[in-house]
Formats: C-alpha cells, structure tokens, sequence
C-alpha cells in the first residue's frame, strides 16, 4: 500500500512505508499518512534546510514547492504526496534558476541570520517559476507569505529582482583592504544552501526528547501526584525532573547577584509559561495525549506596576521590598530651578506594552555527556555566561560544561537568557542519554523573555532661542516576574533618555518593577528604544511651539565633542549626530514638499506626513568591565586561523571580525579561516548585546591581529611595515632587500595545532556612576536619525509607510553591506514597535495574533552611513546592531502627528488608536 | 487512523463512521491540531478528499456556476470568471500569502466558519449554496443557513461539502446580456451591468486576520444603483447580508457623497461586533461604514487596477488595506 491513491477507502492506522520524489529523487519512508511534511523532510530524510518556525502557517520559514506551487510544509501530510515532486531548499542546487537566486542572495546580503532564508528562497524561486521578471509589487506578492526578523526585506527584494545580474561583481579585497569592503559574508554560502546548522538540525537521532510542563496562570500554587507511578506506568516516558533533581543552585540569571529564575518553580509560579517540571520521552513517542499529574491552584496575579506598587501588594519576591528591584537616576544641573522659567515646556505620558523577539527560529538545543563532560549545543548569544551559569544549576567547575552554540536564528536579546539549557543538561546527566528538545513557538513566546512595558513621564524645556535647557523623566518598567535584565534598562535609561543632544539640567529616575508578567529582559535598545519615543516627541511639540523646523530644532541642540553629556562625560571625537542630522536636510525638504504637494491633491481622508527622530546609543555594557578576547594563530601550513567566540547571531560577528583581523594582521580576509564561538575552543568574547561586538571583539581582533603581525615580522626580523606572504608553510618576506624567509612546519605546535600564535583582550574604559548618575558608562556612543514618510487614511486609522530615510554614524562601515542590513532590520522592528506589535501573556502566543512586520509593512529604506572616525573603536568603527531599531517609533509618531494633527502615546498605533484620536480631535 | 479515499462514494462510506474528520488543505485543521505531535494516531479518523478530483475546478452550469470544494483559493484568483465573481476573486487574493491560497479551499473556509473567514462575505453576496452528500442522500442548503453560528455549521454527520453553486439569477435580472468572462468594466456601451467587490481591513500587508471585510455586488444603470447586495464580516457571529441597506441604495449614483448617505442613512443593527485582539467593537462600528463606501467605490475600478495598492507618493505600496479606490492591496 505504497501508492496513496490506491489506499482507496482503507484506512490506515500507524506506520507505512511510502516513497515519495523529493528534490528528483525517490525517497522512503516510514511515516504515518497524516504526519506532516516538514517532519519527515527533517526527521525522517534529514533534509534539514526546511525549517520550523511555527508549525501553523504563520511564518512560512517551511516554505517547499510541491509541484512547483509554494506551500507550508507544515500543513501538509504526506498520505497525499504520491506521485507529486517535492523541492526543498537543498534541491536549488543544480537548479539554474536556484543557483542564481541563491548566488543573488549572496550578493545583496539577503540573509542575515538565514532561518528564514530556506522559505524565502523557495518562495522567490516559485514565483519565479511562474513570472521570471516580476515587478517589486509582484516579489511582495509573492514572499507575503514568509516572515524575515532580521533583515527589513530590502536586501530580500533586491536579490530577487537582481537574478539575472549580467555581470555580477565579487567582492575580493587585496591584503589590508577588507575594512570598509562589502564582503560576502563568510558564512553565507551554507545559509543561502539551506545547509547552516541551528538548534534543531543536528541532533543525534537516538536522542530522547524533552517536554516542559509549565504554569497555565500568571501565578498558581502546584503539586505533583505521584511521578514515580507517572514514569514506570507509560511505557514512553523515561524520567521526569522537578526542582528537586537540580544538583547545584535551582537560580539563575544574567546578573549573578541578582540571580532568582529557578529552572523549576518550587511552589509557586509567578508567571504564565513558567516551568514546574520537564518529561524526558522516547524519540517519536507522543506527548500530547499524556497527562500529567499535577494539580494547579490559581492564585491572584499582580498584572501590571500599578498594582504591584500599591503598598498593599504582596511581594512576588520577599526579599525585593515594595516589588522594586532596581531603581536608575542620573542628575545634572537644576532641573526645578531652570524648568519653570523656560519659554516653552512638553509635558505628557507615555506608555508601552510588553514586545515579542519573534526571532524565527524557536529555542533549541541537545545536549550529551561525554566524560563527564555536558556538552550542550544550543541556539544563544552568549555562550560563557550560559556556561557559568550552567555550571551553578549543576554544582560543577565551569570546566565541566561545554557549551557549543550552534547557528542561530535570529536573537535580538531573547536568547541572551537560559531557556533549554538547563532543561538538557539536567535530562542528559539523569539519563546519561543524548537528549534534545525545540520549543513550540507557543512556549517561546509563552516562556522566555520580552521587551520591558513602560510607563513613562517627561516634561522638556527650552529657552525662546529654540534651545533645549530643561529635562525630567520618570519611567516606571515592568520587569516581570523575574530580574533578567531589568537592572540593565533601569540603568541604562536615564543615561540615554537625553537623546543625542546636549541638555545641562536634567533628572532622570526609572524604576523596574515585578509583577506576574514574563520577565522582561534585553531586546534590542534595553529600554531606549521606548525612551525615544517621550523624548523625540516631545521634542517635535517644543519645535512647534517654537515655531522651529523640527529637524533644524535638532540641529541646534544636537551634542557635540567636547560637550558634557547628561552624564557628566566629555565625548573628545566621533560625535556623529549633527552629521547625521545635517545629512538629512536635502531628503527632509524634498519629503515636506512632497507632502505638502500630496496634501493639496489628494482628498482630505488620506493625510500625509513625514517625522525625524534621532538616536545615541552607548556600545558595550553600562560603567561595567566587559571584555573580549580573541586568539589568532599560524599554523604549520600557512594557514591563518581566528578563534571568534563573538556568536553571530546573523549580524555579521564572523565576518566584520575577520576583516578587522585580516587587516590587522596584513593577509587577505578569504585567507582567515573562522572558528566560531564554543566554549571548548574560542577564547571568551563575552555576550552578543548591547552593539557591543564590532567595537569590543573588533578592538581585540585589531589588538590580536597587530600582536600576531609583531610576531611574525620579529621572527623574520623584519621592520612592522613589511609586507610577508605565507608560502605553503613558509613565512616569507623582502625588507630591506633582503629575502627572509621562516619554516613554519619546523616550529613546535601548540594544542590548537598554532606554531605562531597570539591571543588579545579588550575592555572599553569606563567608570562607575556615581550617585548622580555622573561618570563615564561607555567609552563609545553611536549616533543616527531617520526621517519617515507616511501617510495616515484618517477614515480607518490605517497608518502606510512610504520611505525611510536613515542616517548613521558608524565611525568606519567595516562592512557597509552588513550595516545597511542591520540598519534595514531595526527599522522594521521599530515599525513592529510602533505600529503593530502587543504582547497579551496567555494571549498572543503565536504569530498570527501576535504580528511582525511582513514585506508589504516595510517601505523602501534610503541609509546613508556617515564615517565620524571614533578615537577608540578599531580602525574607528562602533556598534549599530540596536541604534538601528530606536528611533524608527518616534519618527513614524512625529509623522503621524504631522500628517494629521494626532498625538498617539501609547504604541502600537493602531488603526483602533489612530481612528479614536482622529475623531477626539475631530471632536474637540 | 487515516484514509485517502479515490472516489467520492469511498469518501461518503468512510464518513459514515463516527469521529471522522475532513482534511481538505489542512490550513485550519493543521494549526487547530498544534499540539497533536502525530496527527492520525489519535482516535479521530482523518479523511483526506485530496485524491477526488471531481471536488476541485470551476464549471458554468446551466443555471449558475459550480465551484468545488475542494477548489483553492489559487484556483479561483486565476480562474476567468464574470464580473460577479470580481469579489471572491479579490478575497481569495487575500486569505493569507500565496502558500495558504495554494491549498486552501472554499469549502475548507465555510467549514470552518470563522467570523473572519474572507471567502464568506462575497459567496453571500453570490446568493451561494452549498452541496452537501452523505451515504443517504445529498441536500443543498444556503449560505446563510449553512453557518449558523461562531464556529458552527450545519454539516451532520457524515456529510460532505461537495461544492458551492452560485445561481444565474442576478446576472439576468440584470439586463446584462454580455458573455460570461466579459468584464463588465471593460465595456463601454453597456448601460447597465453588474460589478461586484471586496475589501479587507488588517493591520498589516499580508497573512493578516480581517478586522473586518465588505464584499459588494451591485447592478448599475449608469451611474445609479438599480440592485445591491452587501455583506460584512468579522463584525457579527457570521458574516452578514444588510438587506435594509440593500434597499437604500437602490436609486443611489454611485459617488461618494451619495453613497455615503446612503450607507449613513441605515442603522446598520445586524452588525455586534466585538473587542478582541486585532481591534474594538467600536473601531468596528466607525469604520464598517467607511468600508461600504470604499467597496462600493472599489466596484468600478478595472480588476487589472486593482491589483496594486493605490500609492498617493507614486512610490512602491507598503501594504495599506482598504485603501480608497481600490478593492485589494495587491
Ligand atoms: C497562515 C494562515 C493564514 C490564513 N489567513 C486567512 C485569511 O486571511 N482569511 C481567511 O478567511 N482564512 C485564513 N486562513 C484560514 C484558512 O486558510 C482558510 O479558512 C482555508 O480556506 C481553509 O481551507 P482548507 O482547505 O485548508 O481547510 P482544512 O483545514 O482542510 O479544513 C478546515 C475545516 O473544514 C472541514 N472541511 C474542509 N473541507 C470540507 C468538506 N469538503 N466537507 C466538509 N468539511 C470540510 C475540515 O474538517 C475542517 O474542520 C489562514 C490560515 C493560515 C494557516
Ligand atoms: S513552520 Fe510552517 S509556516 Fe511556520
Ligand atoms: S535572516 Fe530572515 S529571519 Fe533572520
């Protein structure tokens, strides 16, 4: 009964083997019919390219042709597949029009993280099947069904209307060129292959599998029936772990001191998806139909700051008094003295909701015990922090953990925090059994970490010359159940909530505070980004008041070096803002005529706007010691090899890393052979967060590079600015006309196969706040402003993007393509901020109630990289991973204030919030 | 347990039985199913109508049109219909992204009988019916009596959605005397003649939940209204026709002064909709008559144009729904 036709009305129940043709090719399979295609693609034919993201049809990351026709393979059984062609990603090699696609993707940067990638791919190459020259309208159309993160689809759209580029040029740079050169990413190739390893695609096929059982109520009591009796009665079930099998401490957290999320709840859950225990099963067996015997007593959540602070409120952690944990202030100046006597003052209050990553790639992982050794390879951004505190939840010497990220997809600060981890080295030491286990997108987005709610307060003043004296913030966070990097907002806040511009009196406080929400961590902006949105908008109600252009209302008050920040500090370079801010000025007054133009056209329903906001961002962690260190090393042969534990999260780490080395060092960038992040083998080049890696890692890189270039040059006994080639293995080099020359296949070899070898660390120079805030939190500040077109159809509230505009000071593009990218991102992920994205605990756990920009929400985007040269940076450069995201929000708020007169202050606009201010100003 | 039947009478015994379910594209059932590691292992008995061919395709009837079941929402976007059916092609356009219309079906959508469901709107509009077959007998019934309630049909036991069939009525009543595949916006002598529409509000581009939808079919003479049939969704249980203000814009010219009127001078009380995620009862209510006017204006805009999103900067569309003017965002 292979053939499915020929079942006929028999049914079947279990099992069959049958044969279906994928990628041109007759593959079997056992399977029962109803399984769908995605599993027995991955599972069953290890055809891993096609990924998962949700498993319901919402992100489309599983994207296959059947018959040449796009489809969710997710959705699928495979009972009907007889006698049908299935292509996967990994069939587009071969495939002319594959190759091309993919060689396009390359080319243009078209995956970042490369999750989505297989999808987007297969979708492209479907419509392209059917319609080989569409039109940008029509590449939307067609990719409308799969969800990017990362890139802000430009890149995307771009690379498939560039298939057919007749000449496509590549990007090779000579020894010593590859900073500011737009390399391909040297990690590229095996994303756009479908072949890129992630958290789910590589465990061993006898791995058990885990499944968390977690808290339906933001907070219940709970106990266990009897789990012995739960685990020797069903045949499938291998163990259950409770927080009584934690060996070590059952607390961890990103900030050790303050370190409270158990890995199981011990009486009591404090949030909606928070884990009471974790079933270890059978590879194949099915969970779904088991019970498990707990038994669950809601209690009374506090749901929002409000009700925690009430003095009435009980604690969600006894030792955290008034539920605050952490409260940040910076003070500068008078503020009470100067504010009342200023010609204009904005006051209003601001307020946030809770903000999924929606990284398209759910938490994953498998872990083994080898030695003694847990080895856990798992999707992360920060790889020695999971290390340290895996080593706590098991009581053992850090030695003893060894943590191997595998390719991620996509993180933006949710996968700073542990979320498999522990769950997989807790279920590997018991059953001393590989083991593994993929989040469902409904627990990922239940369970790990958001963006913090704000509640915010500002006034600004300024004095009639337009200049702005005068500012107080006062921003409450709700930090959720548990701490996670709610100190780190709270700290960072009040530093950043100025803006990038020069105010002498000002006071900022900002409080974090628990509720029963899910803990509320680092996403991109640690708070910033909802800082932004008070602070710019009040800005642009001063410059009215004013009577200002709003953008030359920036100009003025913009920082400059050798001015004081709030913080006391004097930048000495790289103050890049007025740059920025100048650079928009010709795309600011086009945008005005043009709106003014369309305003006078068109019908007095669709209203157009444009807004600007501007952003400084400090790179690297707040006045605390945060370093990285990099090794690079010769090995016999000639072979340069860099150990880069800065973990690319799809923002570029591999490749912006490499070619600071490279030129550092003086080879070629293609002549660095990569190791990536593992904790066995890579140096510690501490977390990826807080656009911290081109600056923190890259200064190492450029430390290590220039040591090892020392060396290598003191072993020919040749001045620093020689040039030298590897020769096989032979070191060579002509300095002073004289041929020197070094067998390096003679030189002893070090444990990681080096002969020469160096290793560097850098720390940014900062220091401690003092207890106003004053001192040096970041050595290094990026700028940049965006200018944002829209219109606003004031008859439904629906708000339509038409262009971008974003300037940036990065220092030095180490790669332009790759900060374009990033810049791209960001602004679709503050257009996410602004006008769609509401996190509802235990409402909005999937992502067709939760919704992310797709590729008909981000408009074309216009970015101009300005080059301010940093004194610190290596070869000048800074971060712009988060810069990117933070002033998208306010700038689209501006615009729609300007397009129709409405101040939203509570985001997402949408059209709901947007139409009930219309009418209330229609009314007023 | 699972069956593929290969013929329609196969089909009718299997679900016979009891806990038998349809699978048809596994859009709605698939994610229904989430947490089911292996669907088909759990007692229900799927039944996948995939293999009969005779459930999918379009056929001109003698009295109407027949539109499988089993028919995709791909097949009917590209599928050359009259100019009544310019509705149901834009909402099928727009259930999902290309991926959801490859499989997604009609009936698969009527079954499932969401308040947003996008293909219900215009097929009332249509005056659809649907087909039904069981081992005992086949019956028809309409529409409107078929989804009788959030999430709730009249398909018994053991019946299957066979097809929807679209009576001729309208189309002669209309005077319209042009062939079938003719749109009528193409011709220019025609003084009467039948134009149909839909728009969809979301708040995003693509693979977006309606807040709320109006399909419109309407007859002119000229300028003016001689017949209208207009339906809303995601405002009520189910969609609903307005026969009150069918009625009030008969006479109407269709102009957004008078339609606005017209649409303003009807309570529109069938309608209760509701708060939920995508937006509020209240927005519902504002914007509902907005979508009326815009759908009735959308009518008259060739289908070619309507397939892009009118664009004030002239510029590439981001994705605005319900744009004026235009009854698709694509
Ligand atoms: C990502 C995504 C986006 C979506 N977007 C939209 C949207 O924008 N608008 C919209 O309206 N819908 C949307 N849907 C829902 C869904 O795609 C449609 O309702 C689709 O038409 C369902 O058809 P299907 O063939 O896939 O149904 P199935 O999932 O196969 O079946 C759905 C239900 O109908 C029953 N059924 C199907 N066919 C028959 C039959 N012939 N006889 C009896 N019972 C039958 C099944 O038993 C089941 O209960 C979306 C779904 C997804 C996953
Ligand atoms: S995994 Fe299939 S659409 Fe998300
Ligand atoms: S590159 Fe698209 S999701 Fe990461």
């Amino acid at each position: 009964m292979s053939n499915d036709v020929a079942d006929g009305a028999a049914a079947v129940d279990g099992a069959v083997l049958r044969t279906v043709l994928v990628n041109g090719i007759a593959a079997s399979f056992e399977a029962p019919p109803a399984t769908v295609l995605t599993e027995v693609l991955r599972e069953e034919l290890g055809l891993t390219g096609t990924k998962v993201g949700c498993s319901a049809g919402d992100c489309g990351a599983c994207t296959v042709m059947i018959d040449r026709a796009a489809v969710c393979a997710c959705m699928v059984p495979v009972g009907r597949l007889a006698g049908t062609s299935i292509t996967t990603v990994e069939g587009l090699t071969g495939d002319e029009l594959g190759e091309r696609l993919q060689a396009s993707f390359l080319r243009h940067a078209a995956a970042q993280c490369g999750f989505c990638t297989p999808g987007v791919l297969m979708a492209a190459r479907a419509l392209l099947g059917t319609n080989r020259q569409p039109t940008r309208q029509q590449v939307m159309d067609g990719l409308g069904g799969v969800l990017c993160r990362c890139t802000g689809y430009q890149a995307i759209i771009a690379a498939v209307l560039d298939v057919d580029a007749a000449d496509p040029v590549t990007v090779r740079p000579t020894s010593g060129k590859a900073v500011g050169a737009s390399i391909e990413r040297v990690d590229g190739r095996v994303k756009v292959a479908g072949t890129d390893v992630f958290g789910d695609d590589d465990a061993p096929d006898d791995a058990l599998v885990i499944h968390v059982i977690r808290s339906p109520f933001a907070r219940a009591a709970f106990t266990f029936c009897d789990l012995e009796s739960f685990v020797s009665e069903n045949d499938g079930i291998t163990a259950v772990l409770t927080a009584r099998d934690v060996p070590g401490v059952n607390r961890f957290g990103v900030i050790a001191p303050l370190a409270d999320q158990p890995v199981f709840a011990e009486h009591e859950t404090r949030f909606a998806g928070e884990a009471v225990a974790a079933v270890v099963v059978l590879p194949g067996f099915d969970f779904s139909s088991i019970e498990f015997p707990v038994v669950w007593a809601a209690l009374n959540p506090l749901t929002s700051p409000a009700l925690a602070l009430h003095p009435a409120a009980e604690l969600v952690h006894t030792d955290r008094p008034a539920n605050v944990l952490v409260e940040g202030f910076v003070q500068t100046g008078d503020v009470d003295a100067v504010m009342p006597s200023c010609a204009a003052v904005a006051s209003a209050e601001f307020d946030s909701p809770f903000v999924e990553h929606a990284y398209i790639e759910p938490e994953a992982g498998w872990a083994e015990v080898i030695d003694g050794l847990v080895v856990i390879h798992v999707t992360t951004q920060s790889a020695y922090m999971d290390r340290a505190s895996m080593a706590e939840i098991l009581g053992v010497a850090e030695h003893r953990v060894r943590i191997v990220p595998t390719a991620v997809g996509g993180g933006f600060g949710g996968k700073l925090d542990l979320s498999v981890q522990p769950f997989l080295a807790l279920a590997a030491l018991r059953t001393g059994q590989p083991v593994r286990i993929t989040y469902s997108r409904a627990e990922s987005m239940a369970s790990t970490t958001k963006r913090h709610p704000s509640k915010l307060s500002v006034s600004i003043g300024a004095d009639s010359n337009g200049r702005v004296t005068a500012m107080s913030f006062e921003g409450v966070f709700d930090t959720g159940a548990y701490a996670s990097w709610g100190p780190t907002v709270a700290n960072r806040v009040p530093i950043h909530a100025s803006g990038p511009y020069f105010i002498p009196n000002y006071r900022a406080h900002s409080t974090a505070v628990h509720t029963n929400g899910p803990p509320s961590g680092a996403f991109r902006g640690f708070g910033v980004p909802q800082a932004a949105i008070a602070q710019e908008t009040l800005f642009d109600e001063l410059a009215g008041r004013l009577g200002i252009d709003r953008l030359e209302f920036r100009i003025l008050n913009a920082l400059t070096a050798g001015q004081r920040t709030v913080t006391g500090h004097v930048l000495e370079g790289g103050v890049g803002i007025r740059d920025c801010l100048e650079a928009l000025r010709g795309p600011w007054a086009d945008a005005l005529t043009r709106a003014q133009s369309l305003n006078r056209a068109n019908d007095r329903r669709h209203r157009s706007g444009i807004g600007v906001a501007g952003i400084w961002y400090g790179c690297g962690n707040t006045s605390l010691s945060n370093p990285s260190t990099i090794k690079v090393g010769v090995r016999s042969d000639g072979s340069v090899v860099l150990h880069q534990g800065a973990i690319d999260i799809g923002q570029g780490s591999n490749t912006v890393i490499s070619q600071i080395v490279a030129d550092a060092i003086g080879i070629e960038v293609h002549r660095v052979l990569l190791r990536s992040a593992d904790t066995s083998i890579t140096p510690d080049a501490g977390k990826t967060s807080a656009s911290r890696q081109t600056y923190v890692s890259g200064m190492a890189a450029y430390l290590a590079g220039v040591s090892l270039r020392a060396k290598l040059l003191a072993m020919l006994d040749a001045s620093f600015d020689s040039e030298f080639v590897f020769d096989a293995g032979v070191l060579r080099c002509h300095s002073d006309g004289v041929a020197r020359s070094v067998d390096l296949r003679r030189l002893p070899v070090d444990a990681d196969g080096f002969v020469v070898v160096a290793v560097e660390s850098y720390d940014p120079p900062t220091t401690a706040l003092d207890h106003n805030g004053q001192g040096t939190p970041y050595a290094v500040f990026g700028y940049g402003a965006q200018l944002i077109e829209l219109s606003v159809d004031t008859a439904t509230g629906r708000v339509q993007l038409h262009r971008v505009v974003a300037a940036y000071d990065v220092g030095k593009a180490i790669n332009p393509q790759l900060v374009v990218g990033q810049i791209e991102g960001g602004i679709a992920q503050g257009i996410g901020l602004a006008l769609l994205e509401e996190y509802l605990p235990g409402r909005t756990n999937n992502l067709h109630d939760y919704l992310i920009p797709t590729i008909g929400d981000v408009p074309p985007i216009e970015t101009i990289i300005v080059e301010t040269h940093d004194p610190v940076g290596p070869y000048g450069a800074k971060g712009v991973g988060e810069h990117s995201l933070i002033p998208t929000a306010p700038a689209i708020l501006n615009a729609i204030h300007h397009a129709c007169g409405i101040r939203i202050r509570s985001v997402p606009a949408t059209p709901t919030k947007v139409l009930a201010a219309i009418l209330k100003r229609g009314a007023a | 347990m699972f069956s593929r039947p290969a013929t329609l009478d196969d089909a009718l015994v299997v679900l016979s039985d009891a806990d038998t379910v349809v699978l048809s594209g596994g859009t709605d059932f698939y994610p229904q199913r989430l947490n089911q590691m292996t669907v088909g292992r759990s007692p229900e008995h799927v039944v996948d109508i995939s293999a009969l061919g005779e459930l999918r395709g379009i056929a001109e009837t003698g009295g109407g049109w027949r539109i499988g079941a089993a028919t995709t929402w791909s097949d009917l976007a590209t599928a050359d219909l009259p100019s009544s059916f310019d509705g149901l092609r834009c909402a099928a356009r727009q259930v999902g992204g290309t991926q959801i219309q490859n499989v997604g079906t009609i009936a698969g959508n009527l079954c499932t009988a969401s308040p947003a469901a996008d293909g219900v709107p215009a097929l009332l509009t249509l005056d659809a019916v649907v087909e039904l077959q069981s081992l005992t007998g086949s019956r028809t019934v309409a529409l409107d009596e078929f989804i009788t309630g959030y999430r709730s049909t009249a398909l018994r036991h053991g019946e299957l959605v066979t097809a929807i069939t679209i009576p001729d009525a309208f189309r002669s009543e209309s005077l319209d005397t042009r062939t079938s595949g003719v749109r009528s916006g193409d011709s220019t002598d025609a003084d009467s003649s039948v134009y149909s529409s839909f728009v969809k509000l979301g708040s995003r581009a693509y693979l977006v939940i309606s807040i709320a939808m109006v399909a419109a079919l309407i007859v002119l003479d000229g300028e003016t209204i001689t017949r209208a049939r207009i339906a809303v969704g995601a405002c009520s249980p189910v969609a609903t026709r307005l026969p009150a203000l069918e009625a009030a814009l008969v006479g109407a010219r269709i102009e957004e002064a008078a339609l606005d009127s017209a649409v303003r001078s009807v309570a529109l009380d069938l309608l209760a909709p509701i708060d939920d995620v995508r937006a509020t009862g209240e927005y519902r209510r504002l914007v509902v008559p907005r979508l009326i006017v815009d759908a009735l204006l959308a009518c008259r805009t060739p289908v070619a144009m309507r397939t892009q999103v009118a664009m004030p900067t002239g510029g590439t569309a981001t994705g605005g729904t319900a744009t004026a003017g235009t009854g698709l965002r694509r």
